[in-house]
């Protein structure tokens, strides 16, 4: 094993892991879900992010679905959708999905579909990003492990 | 559940139709070494839960479901299982934490839900067993057991036969003399003047209350003048009262949530005089109630020339047929008093599956009671035979409807359980069965707090056998002979047994307005 190459990865990782959460893409439950995964389930962030994920995608579908014409929009559900999206976002720590949320329940709440379309669009783009940030996040523990070394736990404050 | 509560291996149920946070919560939940099972539907979870009675001890759920609203969930699995149940949610407005509050929720926890809030959850759990060990606690207090017991004895030993005169000239003489020995400092049979609140003083004592009425200015003093006991205490009658009031109302909790066994139809025979006069079964009818007395068990619905009749010159009520005998049973504890109560409902002429199920120790039930509920003066009137009887049955429903009867979070149960009255049926099978599955439970907690009980104590439900249940009070009455002190209810927050694995500071209190209640409940003297 190459110690200064497990060194070098492992330098890497965190400093990409803490400029995630300094960017605001992921707070704390994020550091809980890490704490959760243990030699028994190695692959248990990876997994919940990736039901994550595809519960944003299901949920952002239907509700363009919900706002797509301007004369018959269900408010209603695309506010049960926006809630749904806020919990699963707080589940694994999406700080940036889950504040869009937030803004995007306002325009629900008064019935602002221009306001919800952009909100739509705007959460639709946090997701995404997050996707790619973590799959970045991901492949350098894999390489870590690859090199033999272990992935360190961070403690963000 | 015989070595005592454990939070290790708590059956938990969550549902959340959020696959993340099913995922999540299972992993967590597996962490505090929980036994854990999701659900990503609230109506399979229901399914899940009536399925396996007993399979589950604590569910979590989220309250905005696809399927059910997460409230109703929660109404169901409170009013059938009687189970503890968290609710969760991301939105943590006042509002709806009030409202699962109002719906029976245990907690209400905001997502994301951290570790340590998951790992304190079996409080729940042994907070409800633990009122479960007071109910049935209600059926062992010193005087009652000892009415009951003696009274049976009566009746058992009569078994067929009349019951001699003589023979009930001897209980009443020993009662006397009792209450001798404790008004009489000169005594040398009790060491310290304690009352022993004889069915013959409880009656007074419920009379009293009785004409004072349902309402709270029923104090001790007035009680006390009433009563015209010239060696009794306003202190005496005070600590009674409270303890009477506390019975009723856990009565009315434990009746709702355990027992829904409306129609069991009490009959007593009311006392020519006030000599215990043995329950006996009303001819025709199934059910009977402990009578020790009378008026105790009263049962306003059942037939009224039968109250007025005295029972000890009528040598059918007395001779308690076979029939009879059998439903007599009873010293169940927690349901048994609940079925007490029940009796005295007016809706109790609603047709009850359960109305074999005997009903007893009414009286003595309440003297054992939890200071847990605070209770207020209403109660049932337990007036004697000659009071009222006929009144009774309206006191008793006001008494009943009356909010203050009940703790505010028992007062949305009762209006559920009345609104199910319409189908008594099915809701009370199910209670049936939930209140076995309590049973089962109680017993072995009643173990674990080494009870002075036979291990027969639990022996069943309904059919128990007649014989059994007589070795049980003899048994009983064996152990507390002297000794009726002893079964005074204990702050069974202190038992080690039933909390041994707990460190000391966690035991009993974990719920400060649970112990502030307890305190205040014993200032509570009007």
């Amino acid at each position: 094993m190459n110690t200064v190459v497990v060194a070098q990865l492992q330098r890497q990782f965190q400093e990409y892991l803490v400029s995630l959460y300094q960017q605001g893409f992921l707070d704390n439950q994020f550091t809980e879900l890490r704490k959760l995964q243990d030699e028994g389930t190695p692959d248990f962030v990876a997994e919940v992010v990736s039901l994550f994920f595809d519960d944003c995608s299901k949920l952002i579908n239907s509700m363009s679905r919900s706002l797509g014409r301007p004369e018959s929009v269900d408010f209603k559900q695309v506010d049960s959708g926006v809630h749904q999206l806020k919990g699963s976002s707080s589940s694994v720590g999406a700080r940036r999905v889950k504040n869009v949320c937030i803004s995007f329940k306002e325009c629900c709440d008064v019935q602002n579909r221009e306001g919800c379309l952009r909100c739509l669009q705007q959460v639709d783009y946090e997701y995404k990003m997050l996707k790619t940030k973590l799959e970045d996040l991901f492949n350098l523990e894999q390489q870590i492990l690859q090199a033999g070394g272990t992935i360190p736990q961070i403690n963000i404050n | 559940m015989d070595k005592g509560f454990s939070p290790v291996g708590l059956r938990v149920l969550v549902v959340d139709d959020d696959p993340t946070w099913l995922k999540i919560l299972e992993k967590m939940l597996k962490k505090c070494s929980y036994e854990v099972t999701t659900c990503g539907l609230a109506r399979e979870a229901l399914r899940l839960l009536r399925e396996r009675k007993d399979g589950y001890d604590i569910v979590i759920s989220d309250v905005n479901m696809p399927d059910m609203d997460g409230f109703k969930l929660l109404e169901h699995v409170g009013l059938e299982l009687d189970l503890p149940v968290i609710m969760m949610s991301v939105d943590g407005e006042t509002k709806r934490v009030m409202k699962g509050v109002q719906h029976g929720a245990c907690d209400y926890l905001l997502k994301p839900i951290r570790m340590k809030e998951l790992k304190i959850i079996w409080q729940h759990v042994l907070r409800k067993k633990l009122q479960e060990v007071r109910d049935i606690e209600g059926c062992c207090y010193e005087g009652g057991a000892d009415w009951f017991t003696r009274n049976d004895e009566t009746h058992y030993l009569g078994g067929g036969e009349d019951v001699s005169f003589g023979k009930k000239r001897k209980e009443f003489d020993f009662e006397k003399k009792l209450l001798q020995d404790e008004s009489d400092p000169s005594s040398s049979s009790s060491k310290k003047a304690r009352v022993v609140w004889s069915f013959e003083l409880h009656q007074k004592f419920v009379n009293a209350v009785n004409q004072i009425g349902c309402d709270h200015k029923a104090g001790p003093k007035k009680i006390l003048d009433l009563m015209n006991v010239p060696w009794l205490t306003r202190e005496n009658v005070a600590s009674h009262l409270q303890k009477y009031r506390l019975y009723l109302s856990r009565l009315e909790k434990g009746k709702e949530l355990k027992c829904y066994s409306g129609g069991v139809k009490n009959i007593d025979s009311p006392p020519k005089d006030s000599e215990f006069s043995s329950g006996h079964q009303s001819p025709g009818k199934n059910s009977y109630g402990f009578s020790g007395g009378s008026s105790l068990i009263h049962k306003a619905e059942t037939d009224p020339k039968q109250l007025a009749s005295s029972s000890v010159s009528d040598p059918s009520d007395v001779h308690m047929p076979p029939k009879a005998k059998k439903s007599r049973i009873e010293f169940d504890p927690p349901i048994s008093s609940s079925c007490a109560f029940e009796s005295l409902l007016p809706w109790s002429d609603v047709p009850d599956p359960l109305e074999s199920k005997p009903t007893i120790l009414y009286e003595s039930s309440f003297l054992q009671q939890q200071p847990l509920l605070p209770s207020q003066s209403p109660y049932v009137a337990n007036s004697a035979p000659t009071l009222m009887q006929d009144e009774m049955k309206p006191s008793y429903e006001t008494c009943v409807n009356a909010d203050a009867f009940l703790m505010p979070q028992d007062k949305n149960s009762t209006v559920m359980i009345l609104q199910d009255l319409a189908l008594p049926t099915p809701y009370a099978m199910k209670l049936q069965e939930a209140s076995s599955n309590v049973t089962n439970d109680t017993e072995s907690i009643l173990r674990s707090l080494n009870w002075e009980l036979p291990e027969s104590h639990h022996s069943g439900f309904i059919d128990t056998d007649l014989d059994f249940s007589w070795i049980q009070n003899e048994h009983f009455l064996a152990n507390t002979s002297g000794n009726f002190q002893n079964f005074q209810f204990q702050d069974y927050s202190c038992s080690p047994s039933l909390l041994s694995e707990l460190p000391p500071h966690l035991w009993f209190g974990n719920d400060p307005d649970e112990c502030t209640l307890m305190v205040d409940h014993g200032l509570f003297i009007s």
